[in-house]
């Protein structure tokens, strides 16, 4: 088991012509079972013709309809991203993960706004991972997205950060002592995304092969502090916690669009807090998140 | 990007919000013209800056004669304006805005912003206008109303009316605070704004409703749809050595600090920030080099992060991914010898190619340091510069 996606998962590539959609398509067919994951590219201009021996189709819909995919990844550029997430959910796909980085926070409030408005009205959900993350992995199944698949491990140990790197960074140390990972999830670090740590810690928590998680964070925004108020009441497996950017100055975007402190209860400090008060093991010192993970094991 | 007072008062009037007539200025003979031109018996010479607290920190006055607008103009244009937002060396005041005085009779604070929790527009009103909102939602939380709205309704009359009354709009000029409210909203979703801020907003004595300020921000995603507001841009307001990083599509941020810091990714820049600190010194800067880094944007980074006096050790954190160790360390090699680099550096790289990474490191000549983690890093470089 696994949390979103394992073996059997079919892929649709949306954005599968562009260079980045190429480069890592092509990584995501070499990885485990890539191979017979990845079933479909879409391309209103180039339907009909083969990418790495993918077929393209017109749109999301027909991609669906003829391979019978449920998940899709975006590489589309930011200018079109957030229709390409109105069409994979249009399409009623069970999961659209955006990789795109530098959409407009006015195009995701609208899409996201639509998105609810479907479910609303009894319409199928689809959640949205991202987008401006690096996606999703279980080791030695399904590798979607861009992270560097061969330090991952197969194992029991769930990660969710939204920053890509440190996931890596979580990921690495746990592979070098031992421990590997049932998913490893990168939300994304835009301020209007899909899929927020409290989601991922919940799918985590139901996960009967997930035996501990590291929930990483970083500056800015209600998430962290909501997934710790909510893991106090629900989650039964250990959590090691770690916030980036005790160091950032207040007002000042550290590089991710939704990385900017703009109150008093966004800061890094202030979400360690809770996080403590919650049950957490948090650190302060990133290098050592995997040893306090395995620490709690025992 | 931010954007000076006049500017949003440009933007505000566009779209059909009231504002008092007003001139940019450049030079104290430009104030006095300026206020020729506005006439009356009143006028307001505001320092444009692009942080707020302007008035506590000496850069707004009222003038009541020709004397007094040069005079003020003179003080102001050129000082170094210091508010809680500049920091304490302050920020040089370059450019003015002479206005008409208005008759205020009260003052109240409106808003446009994204709100991330519920993923819709908050606007926000309060009746204590004029003041640092910060400090009204810190003391008097009940006296900040707020409304969320969906972009595909728009703001409701029933929700600016509930905004309106809420901050005890007189009768009279409630249609007209409704109006102001809505087309607030109109800008802040048109312009792509991130924060669009009126305090105050003003009654005055006859019932009008104007915006005595104007402040925004604007999500820089959405620049490439918005060149009228690119044109806005400020370079004097802005750090020099930012500017230089971003022509070069590298993320950053000065600090105070003595170690440079470059690291792949915004997160593990911030965890790498956070361990120097851990370990006993203090930043120098935030840099994210990004997925795609070059040896010419190795070396870019190098160099601006050189130009800081203050440095007096370099930490290289990176997670190889797509991109491989070995390719940034022939960048750092590279960046190392093209800046004749005389402070201690330390490397640590994980990932991909990471003992070909090593290998040129060492095979280099160079002086540099490597380590394993993050913390054996920081370890390092703190011992380095000691």
């Amino acid at each position: 088991m696994s949390i979103f996606i394992n073996k059997d998962t079919k892929v649709i590539t949306q954005g599968i012509t562009g260079k980045t959609g190429q480069f890592h398509t092509e990584k995501c067919q070499e990885y485990a079972n890539g191979k017979n994951c990845f079933v479909a590219g879409v391309n209103p201009k180039k339907a009909g013709e083969k990418i790495f021996d993918i077929p393209i189709f017109g749109s999301v819909k027909e991609a669906k309809a003829q391979t019978g995919a449920t998940v899709s990844v975006i590489y589309v550029p930011p200018a079109g991203a957030a229709d390409a997430i109105w069409e994979a959910c249009e399409a009623d796909l069970d999961l659209a993960i955006c990789i795109t980085e530098g959409i407009p926070v006015r195009d995701m409030l609208v899409v996201r706004n639509k998105m609810k408005a479907k479910e609303a009205k009894g319409g199928k959900k689809t959640l949205l991972l991202g987008p401006n993350c690096p996606g999703l992995i279980t080791p030695d199944e399904i590798k979607i997205g861009i992270m560097p698949g061969h330090i991952h491990r197969k194992g029991r140990i769930g990660v969710v950060s939204r920053s890509g790197t440190l996931t890596y960074e979580a990921v690495g140390q746990l592979t070098e002592i031992g421990l590997g990972q049932s998913s490893a999830v990168g939300i994304g670090g835009d301020p209007i995304n899909g899929l927020k740590h409290i989601d991922v810690m919940r799918a985590f928590n139901d996960d009967p092969d997930t035996d501990a998680v590291i929930m990483i964070g970083e500056i800015g925004g209600p998430d962290e502090a909501e997934a710790a108020v909510w893991c106090k009441a629900n989650m039964k497996k250990p959590i090691v916690g770690f916030i980036a950017g005790v160091t950032a100055p207040a007002g000042k975007r550290m590089g991710h669009a939704g990385a900017l402190i703009s109150g008093g209860a966004d800061t890094a400090d202030a979400k360690l807090a809770i996080m403590e008060e919650c049950g957490f093991t948090v650190t302060r010192n990133p290098s050592e998140m995997a040893k306090l993970l395995k620490a709690l094991l025992k | 990007m931010k954007i000076h007072e006049y500017q949003g008062k440009e933007i505000l009037k566009k779209f059909g919000v009231t504002v008092p007539r007003g001139i940019p200025c450049f030079s104290v003979d430009d104030a006095v013209r300026a206020a020729e031109t506005l006439g009356g018996k009143v006028w307001v010479v505001k320092a444009q800056i692009h942080a707020g607290g302007r008035g506590k920190g000496g850069g707004v006055k009222v003038a009541k004669s020709m004397d007094e607008v040069k005079t003020y103009a003179g003080q102001i244009l050129g000082m170094q304006l210091k508010t809680h937002q500049t920091g304490p060396e302050g920020q040089k005041v370059n450019r003015l805005l002479v206005e008409e005085g208005a008759d205020i009779k009260k003052e109240y604070y409106v808003a446009a912003l994204t709100d991330r929790a519920t993923q819709k527009v908050a606007m926000m009103a309060s009746s204590e206008g004029g003041m640092d909102i910060e400090e009204v939602a810190h003391k008097t939380p009940e006296k900040i109303i707020k409304v969320f709205v969906d972009p595909a309704a728009g703001l409701t009359d029933a929700q600016a009316n509930e905004l309106a009354n809420g901050i005890g709009v007189p009768a009279g000029s409630l249609a007209q605070a409704v109006d102001t409210l809505k087309k607030l909203y109109t800008c802040y979703m048109e312009t792509d704004a991130s924060l669009a801020e009126i305090n105050p907003l003003i009654l005055e004595g006859n019932g009008n409703i104007k915006a005595l300020d104007a402040k925004f921000n604007f999500d820089s995603n959405a620049l490439y749809r918005h060149p009228e507001i690119v044109a806005y841009r400020d370079l004097d307001e802005e750090d020099a050595d930012e500017i230089e990083a971003s022509k070069f599509d590298l993320a950053y941020i000065s600090l105070d600090g003595n170690i440079g810091c470059l690291v792949n990714g915004a997160g593990l820049a911030m965890a790498t920030m956070d361990t120097i600190k851990l370990f006993g010194a203090e930043p120098a800067n935030f840099l994210d080099v990004g997925g795609g880094a070059t040896t010419e944007k190795v070396t870019e980074a190098f160099k601006i992060m050189l130009k800081n006096p203050k440095v007096k050790g370099i930490l290289v954190n990176i997670f190889g991914g797509i991109m491989k160790c070995d390719t940034i360390a022939e960048g750092v090699v590279a960046a190392a010898k093209e800046t004749h680099l005389s402070v201690p550096l330390v490397v640590r790289m994980k990932g991909t190619n990471e003992d070909l990474g090593k290998k040129i490191l060492k095979d280099s000549g160079l002086p540099i340091i490597t380590a394993d983690s993050m913390a054996e890093a920081a370890t390092k470089i703190v011992a380095a510069v000691k």
